[in-house]
């Protein structure tokens, strides 16, 4: 029994379904990545474990719970939490106030889960007046991993983490992402750049059309001739 | 000594009126950048809910007046002003169940919620009007001036009196302490900020947890405060006439709009911005050149920029400029 | 609809039904306007009220006489300072087009225009105060053209056309709620203008008897074909009239209202054609290729963007289309009136119930628009005898001296409003399409 499961998810936006019985697990302490061509459903599979989605049919699981019906913000307070793609941190307030709404349900003191998250990302302290819409891209970044680890949660999900950030910011948001995974937190991440993802993930499923195509270890799909042939370049 | 006429003056007929009547805008002004910010739409209701909150001021400071409650120097209306507050809110509540959370829950886009706003416009312009009537009306008791011209030349020796009234003096009280405790709120408590991140972002809002049902609901409250508040503040300095609310509503919304139109400081700046420009382009300066130009340069014509009747004409030029210019208003709001 | 009016020409008088159905008719001009705005290109329009005063002031500049000893006071500086005006366009432009962005150029213009402001103030102030003190009872003001009246219909369209193409110059790139309150802004600063520049308008002092286009009932009533229309039409009443003399004077009066009933027919005609041309005309527009490019910019900025169509082009033409058509309802309206009164214009009134008929009519639907017209004027006119019939229905039970009552009673006039926000949001609500949806036939 995994510990984050979605299981045979099918469904869409309304229209055609996006998804079919696609399924995707992950366990505490392991990154999975899912991968696949544009359109191939990797958000969508994303959003609907989040429950952004209404799915036809499917089940979603964490630590053996049917949270199925749950809203988003419900699934937020079993532990699940999710950096979207764009407009991931509250521009106009500052660090420290997007690390504090991160952890707007949290009823107990959140200092030291503040000073856990600055010892995680040490530039975050430095800037924590700071209003987060005069940071770097990557230094964004960072505070919206802030912000969601703020829940404490104990899964993770990322929605193309490395979009439009230049390399060197990639292989430091990599870094951090690991450096999330040993505080054992089940990461589950959609990337665009297979490669980097599948170097740093334990586990990678590969989406075609909506569809589980491959899936294997990180090392097993980076070695897969087919997989290497269409996805990867070569 | 002209120097000093001079700069008396200017006090007297620009610097003091324009911080009392700018005061009254802010307050407007800031709570419909509140709730263009958080409920995303141009409240066109703006200047008729200061005209309901008042009406209910008034009524409150005739039952305190009749059965002969009174505050000795102060106007009796700071007493009322609280019991007005609480029924503007019940019907801004009652009114955001009613109608607004409908279109909120369907998404609709914020052209429509502007338009169900002018509904709700006329609804309460009929309910103002119908309850106390479209009249003209004044409602201050209590000592009128706090520095009466006279004595102020006696006391100093000028030519020139400096008046000030304690309208003015209590609106830029009430001013400093409501927008003082507003932005503590917004800045420094879980539910302010919660709301400013809310109205920063409001899909990541919803996924942080923050409930978005209290914070539209704490928006329509502050809404209420502040339009009571402001438009009782505005009634005493001047009088209370339906009318001349819903007129106010125009330099609110330029206020609002360059200060920045969803950031809630720039808003209350830009009440004085509006303002003293409203005011400083359309006084006449003859007197004040009299004074400290020498005799040969005097001048002979009034040297007005412009008449007064161009007043409203002045704030909507600056408004028009900022739009052109500076969309997001001086102060940066939202980016449109 | 129709036969609502018809129905209060039984219960109340004729005369009330056709002045009724006269502003139902520029109602509906002023609503089309408003919808093609909003209906064909999605622009809001909250500047209603002032391209109805400059369709006013056309009617005025076009109809009065001129004023020859005002011209000859202050006529030649005003011209002069038209000219300066126009220069001052021209030096503005000259510097953009010259410098490119820069310091430079933001100072040369704030030169050309303060030099430009100067330069006016010193020309017309005496101009127009010895305009304005031309026997200020009667005139006091340049006047106008002395042309038929009917001609400000088309002046007034290019004033509002003119002035929306200004207007649209410089907001039209702003967001849909901004350009509303932009333009109810804007709107105000027109009507400041007519109010306070006497020389022009004589402004809060009115203009009035501007010449009519159709009969004035004095001279009816001494016409004799009129007399004889109607004694046919009210033959049956006149034959049972034994007494010759009571017949006369029952006759006489019979002429005195037709008078009326026949001038406001007159102008229903006129209002009539004018909206039947539009009809036409837009309804051709709307199933045009220009059409359905319009929709589809309105329903796809962007995708019609992409597609090569010049948005800001044809949202600009769409400006200036929908405001001349409200220009030319102005003039229609002061034509009606005889009279120009600047105090009379508020957004209430102009603009917020003209939105009113364009969302309860139903927005892309031209005829939608001509029946929100018709429905929210009769509802607007006929709100007062309806309020006053449902207080007493529901105060029966009370004593007529009954405060409540009585205070009830007192705000009849107000009941309309009442009425125009319900009837808004019911319909935005249940009907949000308004009472005619826009039907698209794709072909």
């Amino acid at each position: 029994m995994t510990f984050f499961s979605g299981e045979n998810m099918t469904g869409g936006y309304g229209g055609a379904d996006i998804i079919t019985s696609c399924t995707i697990t992950v366990n505490r302490g392991e990154i999975v990545a899912i991968l696949g061509p544009n359109g191939a459903g990797k958000s969508t599979a994303m959003k609907a474990m989040l429950g952004l989605l209404n799915l036809k049919s499917g089940k979603i699981f964490i630590d053996g719970k049917d949270i199925s019906k749950l809203t988003p913000q419900d699934r937020v307070k079993e532990g699940i939490s999710f950096v979207p793609q764009s407009r991931n941190v509250f521009t106009g307030l500052s660090v420290q106030e997007n690390l504090e709404m991160g952890a707007f349900l949290r009823e107990e003191r959140i200092e030291e889960i503040i000073e856990e998250i600055f010892a995680l990302f040490p530039v975050l302290k430095e800037k924590k007046a700071q209003i987060v819409g005069e940071l770097s891209g990557g230094q964004r970044q960072q505070v919206a991993l802030g912000r969601a680890l703020m829940t404490k949660p104990s899964v993770l999900m990322l929605d193309e983490p490395t979009a439009g950030v230049s390399p060197i910011v990639m292989d430091e948001l990599f870094d951090h992402i690991l450096k999330v995974k040993k505080t054992n937190v089940a990461i589950i991440m959609v990337e665009q750049n297979a490669k980097q993802a599948l170097s740093i993930a334990d586990r990678g499923y590969v989406l075609v059309t909506g569809e589980n195509k491959f899936s294997g270890t990180g090392k097993e799909l980076l070695n897969d001739p087919e997989v290497r042939r269409s996805f990867l370049g070569g | 000594m002209d120097i000093i006429n001079a700069i008396v003056l200017l006090l007297n007929y620009i610097f003091v009126p324009a911080l009392s009547y700018g005061s009254q805008l802010a307050l407007g002004a800031i709570f419909v950048s509140l709730i263009y910010g958080i409920l995303r739409f141009a409240y066109f209701t703006a200047g008729d809910l200061m005209s309901f909150g008042t009406m209910f001021t008034i009524l409150f400071t005739w039952y305190f007046q009749s059965i002969g409650i009174s505050l000795g120097i102060f106007p009796t209306a700071l007493l009322a002003i609280p019991f007005a507050i609480i029924i503007t809110t019940l019907y801004v509540l009652f009114k955001d169940k009613l109608v607004f959370s409908y279109y909120r829950t369907k998404k609709s886009p914020p052209v429509q919620l502007a338009m169900v706003s002018i509904g709700t416009m006329f609804v309460t312009q009929a309910i103002v009007r119908i309850i106390i009537g479209p009249f003209d009306r004044r409602f201050f008791d209590g000592e009128k001036f706090i520095l009466k011209a006279n004595e102020f030349k006696e006391m100093t020796g000028l030519n020139e009196g400096l008046t000030i009234k304690s309208t003015q003096v209590i609106t830029l009280l009430v001013t400093i302490i409501v927008v003082s405790i507003l932005f503590w709120f917004l800045n420094k408590t879980k539910t302010g900020k919660s709301m400013r991140a809310y109205s920063d972002n409001e899909d990541l809002a919803l996924l942080s947890g923050i409930d978005p049902k209290k914070v539209v609901m704490i928006t329509w409250i502050i809404a209420a405060v502040l339009a009571t508040i402001g438009g009782t503040l505005y009634g005493l300095d001047k009088s209370f006439k339906p009318f001349t609310y819903f007129n106010n509503m125009l330099p609110i919304f330029a206020a609002a709009i360059v200060g920045g139109i969803g950031n809630p400081f720039g808003a209350f700046l830009g009440g004085y911005v509006i303002a003293f420009s409203e005011i400083l382009v359309t006084y006449a300066y003859r007197k004040f050149f009299i004074y400290i130009l020498p005799e040969s340069l005097e001048p002979d014509s009034l040297l007005q920029l412009l008449s007064t009747d161009y007043k409203f004409a002045v704030s909507f030029s600056i408004l028009v400029v900022v739009l052109l210019f500076r969309p997001s208003g001086i102060f940066k709001g939202k980016v449109l | 609809m129709l036969g609502l009016i018809v129905l209060v020409g039984f219960l109340q008088s004729w005369s009330i039904a056709l002045s009724i159905l006269c502003l139902c008719l520029i109602s509906a001009v002023m609503t089309m306007g408003a919808n093609i705005q909003w209906g064909y290109a999605g622009l809001i329009n909250f500047g209603i009220m002032g391209y109805t005063a400059l369709g006013g002031l056309a009617a005025v500049l076009v109809s009065v006489p001129p004023v020859k000893e005002a011209w000859q006071v202050g006529g030649l500086n005003m011209i002069l300072c038209a000219f300066l005006i126009a220069l001052m366009v021209f030096g503005v432009r000259f510097i953009t087009k010259k410098y490119n962005k820069s310091n430079k150029r933001n100072y040369g213009i704030a030169l050309v225009i303060i030099v430009g402001l100067i330069l006016l103030r010193l020309i017309s102030g005496p101009a127009i105060e010895s305009i304005e003190a031309v026997s200020p009872a009667t005139t006091g003001f340049l006047g106008g053209m002395g042309f038929p009246i009917m001609f400000s219909w088309i002046v007034g369209a290019f004033f509002a056309g003119a002035l929306a193409y200004i207007i649209g110059k410089i907001a039209l790139g702003l967001r849909a709620d901004y350009l509303a309150i932009a333009t109810l802004l804007i709107s105000e600063i027109v009507i400041a203008v007519i109010k306070h520049e006497d020389w022009l308008s004589r402004g809060v002092k009115n203009v009035i008897g501007l010449k009519r286009p159709v009969p004035y009932e004095i001279d009816l009533q001494t016409k004799e074909w009129f007399i004889n229309l109607v004694a046919k039409f009210n033959q049956g009443t006149l034959n049972l009239i034994t007494d010759a003399l009571e017949k006369e004077q029952m006759l006489k009066q019979l002429v005195i209202e037709g008078s009326t009933v026949f001038v406001k027919l007159c102008f229903a005609g006129l209002f009539s054609v004018v909206v039947i041309i539009l009809l036409i005309v837009t309804q051709k527009a709307l199933y045009s290729p220009w059409g359905r490019m319009m929709r589809a910019i309105r329903d796809n900025e962007e995708a019609a963007n992409a597609m090569g169509k010049n948005v800001v082009k044809q949202h600009l033409l769409i400006f200036v289309l929908g405001s001349a058509i409200v220009g030319i309802a102005g003039a229609m309206m002061v034509t009606y009136d005889g009279l120009f009164t600047p105090g009379s214009y508020r957004p209430m009134r102009y603009t917020f119930l003209i939105w009113v008929m364009v969302i309860v009519g139903g927005s892309g639907n031209n005829f939608g628009a001509v029946l929100g017209g018709f429905a929210v004027w009769f509802l607007w006119i006929e709100a007062a005898p309806i309020a006053l019939f449902l207080i007493n229905f529901f105060t029966s039970g009370l004593e007529e001296a009954n405060v409540f009552k009585v205070h009830l009673i007192n705000s009849i006039p107000y009941f309309r409003y009442l009425m125009m926000g319900v009837g808004l949001l019911l319909i935005m609500r249940y009907r949000p399409k308004g009472i005619i949806p826009e039907k698209i036939k794709h072909i």
